[in-house]
């Protein structure tokens, strides 16, 4: 046979190669990257509840104090999720002595909240979805957080306007570290961590209100791989 | 036909005349056969029998590489105190194989000694090969090879980057640059003798493969012009990896603090001990593939002795370095680099340290002697020495400072597992595998670049004159 040469319609092929050569580098350093990023995956979750609980009624138009029903959010690293008992200091549907609703009963007959009335006759725990789920070889803290000036608002966002709770932080490490690198924005002093709509005293920036709080916490930047990864 | 290494008296050579780098009576037609017909013969029974033989120890290789991720490290010898074992060991080892490939075919082509283009082809193809078996090491060591790839610089969404003050991050750029600038450096080289194959060949799909990768090569002055270029800027990239590869991955042990690992001497030292293995595996290699594929003429004896003569010189700065670790040891005053280097010499290792010292010092010491830098069988079998001696002065710089550093209470005596053991003669396995699918499928002298030294010295008429002159 005749030696091997490349015919002459190979060339008209270069310029369409290397044209899919740079879309495949595009797809692979852009497209890629954004689609698998915690920020388009895990951002945004929002799971039904068993119970229609409105933060936005409860801690917005009500103003609950977060710590209201997150009691151990200041003491321990777990901010619980509260028992039925805590609803059921107004949710209770019991009735005074001569059958009527009593006084501190809130929507005794309501159908959205049987949930709440079966966990209290039978003690079972009603099942609430877990919305933020961090893994288990990532160290989290709650109370080394919010009694350093970090608020609730800076990783949960807006809670006191959310109907249904979403998750609005990617929660992966660069988020983690981009805090821990330079917290200073992200700090207010210690009487308003629970209010969510807090803004700084007028002519102060939140970085100004942060240096101070930094200063007076002796809070540092703390990034070694043991203060998460114990 | 007589044996083309008795036809030229090497050893009664007189002053000022060399044996001709192309011996016999050849002409660029029968040298381009003979290179050809390694690729083009029907497989011969001896190949297949050693083909099967390493892929069977690829196959080992393979299982193991299976075991260790589904098991962990834990397989290894590795406990405390010495957590870097065999592998790192081997990755030294096999890098430095490697780079008898570079110096042949960057250094050498610089300062223009021609002698280099009856064995460059060969050697580079080595330092692929071995470079292939050294990065095997540090990949499948690290114990969770799925995220190996955490070992490259990328934006990441966990904002973290490799340690850019570790020599072992400083090690994945050197051998990676290493591997792709050799990769192109042989490819390139190869190119007009795949040509030539594509032109000689019979089978259609032989001729579509050598087609293809000969990239439409045609011989054409432009070509060669071009081609020149950039051998040439190849060259010039490859020359400094030479000295940059082996030095950085010395900083993997002088880097630390540990005694006996942290000195300056180490990077010119593991250079020289890096050539000193790679031209004594060279040899190893193409002692018996001249003898097997008829290549007597063109890796001639004196090609050998010149080899033989590097690895005389690579080997005795090699015993310079030991001698001198001892003296700085002592000229230190420090208590814990003296205790190092004796333990080593007189230590529960003195084993490894004197088969270490035979190898490497004394044996390559014989090329004094003509007549054992002009013997094939003999330069083999001293070849091999070296071989082991390379890898025992591997094992005991990673393994005797180990075992006993500072603390008496942590001491310990390494031994390796059944593993360690398979993994190396594994990668031997990858290695001749890899090597003999080269011998099999490509053209194993550069053909194009011997007929360029051979020209004007080399018709029939006046190679016979020639031989009668030497003798």
């Amino acid at each position: 046979m005749g030696r091997f040469t490349f015919p002459a319609w190979v060339n008209s092929l270069v310029l369409p190669g290397l044209g899919l050569i740079g879309l495949g580098v595009l797809y692979l350093s852009v497209l890629v990257p954004y689609a698998l990023s915690p920020e388009t995956l895990v951002a945004g979750y929002q799971p039904t509840q068993p119970v229609p609980f409105s933060h936005a009624l409860h801690a917005g138009q009500l103003k609950m104090d977060c710590r209201y029903c997150h009691t151990h959010v200041f003491d321990s690293a777990h901010s619980n999720v509260p028992a039925t008992a805590t609803c059921a200091n107004c949710h209770n549907g019991s009735k005074a002595p001569d059958g009527t609703n009593s006084t501190t009963a809130v929507h005794t007959e309501s159908l959205r909240l049987a949930p709440v009335r079966h966990s209290i006759e039978t003690g079972e725990s009603i099942e609430w979805n877990r919305v933020h789920d961090l893994p288990d070889y990532a160290y989290f803290n709650h109370s080394a957080h919010v009694n350093r000036g970090v608020s609730c608002v800076e990783c949960h966002g807006r809670v006191d306007k959310m109907d249904v709770v979403k998750r609005v932080s990617p929660m992966n490490m660069g988020w983690c570290l981009d805090c821990h690198r330079h917290p200073t924005e992200h700090l207010r002093p210690l009487e308003f961590i629970t209010k969510l709509d807090w803004e700084p005293p007028q002519g102060q920036t939140k970085k100004e209100v942060g240096e101070k709080v930094r200063e007076d916490l002796g809070i540092r930047s703390l990034t070694d791989c043991s203060t998460c990864h114990r | 036909m007589t044996d083309p290494d008795k036809a030229y008296n090497v050893i009664d050579e007189p002053p000022g005349v060399r044996t001709p780098l192309v011996t016999g009576r050849h002409s660029y037609a029968s040298l381009t056969d003979t290179v050809s017909h390694v690729a083009e013969m029907k497989t011969p029974l001896a190949w297949y029998i050693a083909f099967a033989i390493s892929v069977f120890w690829v196959g080992v290789l393979g299982v193991g590489v299976i075991y260790l991720i589904s098991t962990g490290v834990g397989i290894w010898g590795h406990k405390n105190p010495v957590y870097w074992g065999w592998p790192i060991v081997n990755f030294v080892f096999w890098v430095g194989i490697g780079h008898a490939g570079t110096l042949i075919s960057a250094i050498l082509f610089l300062f223009r000694q021609n002698w280099r283009t009856g064995i460059n082809r060969f050697a580079e193809a080595m330092t692929i090969f071995a470079v292939i078996c050294a990065a095997l090491f540090p990949g499948i060591h690290i114990g969770r090879v799925w995220l190996a790839y955490w070992l490259a610089p990328y934006p990441n969404q966990m904002a973290m980057w490799p340690q850019f003050r570790s020599p072992l991050m400083w090690d994945v750029f050197a051998v990676s640059t290493y591997f792709t600038v050799s990769l192109l450096f042989w490819y390139m080289g190869m190119i007009p003798d795949l040509a030539t194959l594509r032109d000689r060949t019979k089978s259609r799909i032989a001729g579509l493969a050598y087609g293809l990768f000969s990239l439409g090569w045609n011989g054409s002055s432009r070509q060669w012009h071009r081609y020149e270029v950039a051998y040439g800027l190849l060259a010039a990239l490859a020359a400094p990896l030479v000295l940059s590869v082996h030095t950085i991955v010395s900083f993997d042990f002088a880097v630390s603090q540990l005694p006996g690992w942290h000195t300056t001497i180490f990077p010119p030292y593991f250079v020289a001990g890096a050539i000193f293995s790679g031209f004594a595996m060279v040899i190893s290699l193409a002692v018996p593939a001249r003898a097997f594929f008829g290549l007597k003429d063109i890796i001639t004896r004196r090609h050998l002795e010149n080899m033989c003569k590097v690895i005389t010189a690579t080997g005795t700065m090699v015993g310079y370095a030991y001698m001198m670790e001892f003296f700085i040891a002592w000229y230190s005053g420090s208590p814990y680099e003296k205790f190092a280097f004796i333990n080593r010499a007189l230590g529960p290792y003195a084993w490894a340290y004197w088969t270490m010292i035979s190898c490497n010092v004394i044996s390559p010491q014989v090329f004094w002697f003509k007549w054992a830098r002009t013997t094939p069988w003999f330069m083999f079998v001293v070849s091999i020495f070296v071989n082991i001696g390379m890898w025992f002065e591997r094992f005991v710089i990673t393994v005797t400072s180990l075992s006993r550093d500072f603390l008496p209470s942590s001491w310990d005596y390494f031994r390796p597992t059944t593993w360690d053991v398979l993994f190396l003669i594994g990668s031997f396995g990858l290695f001749f595998t890899l090597f003999l699918l080269f011998c099999r499928f490509l053209p194993v002298v550069a053909i194009a670049e011997v007929k360029g030294v051979m020209a004007p010295v080399n018709p029939p008429e006046h190679a016979e004159y020639r031989t009668q002159l030497v003798h």
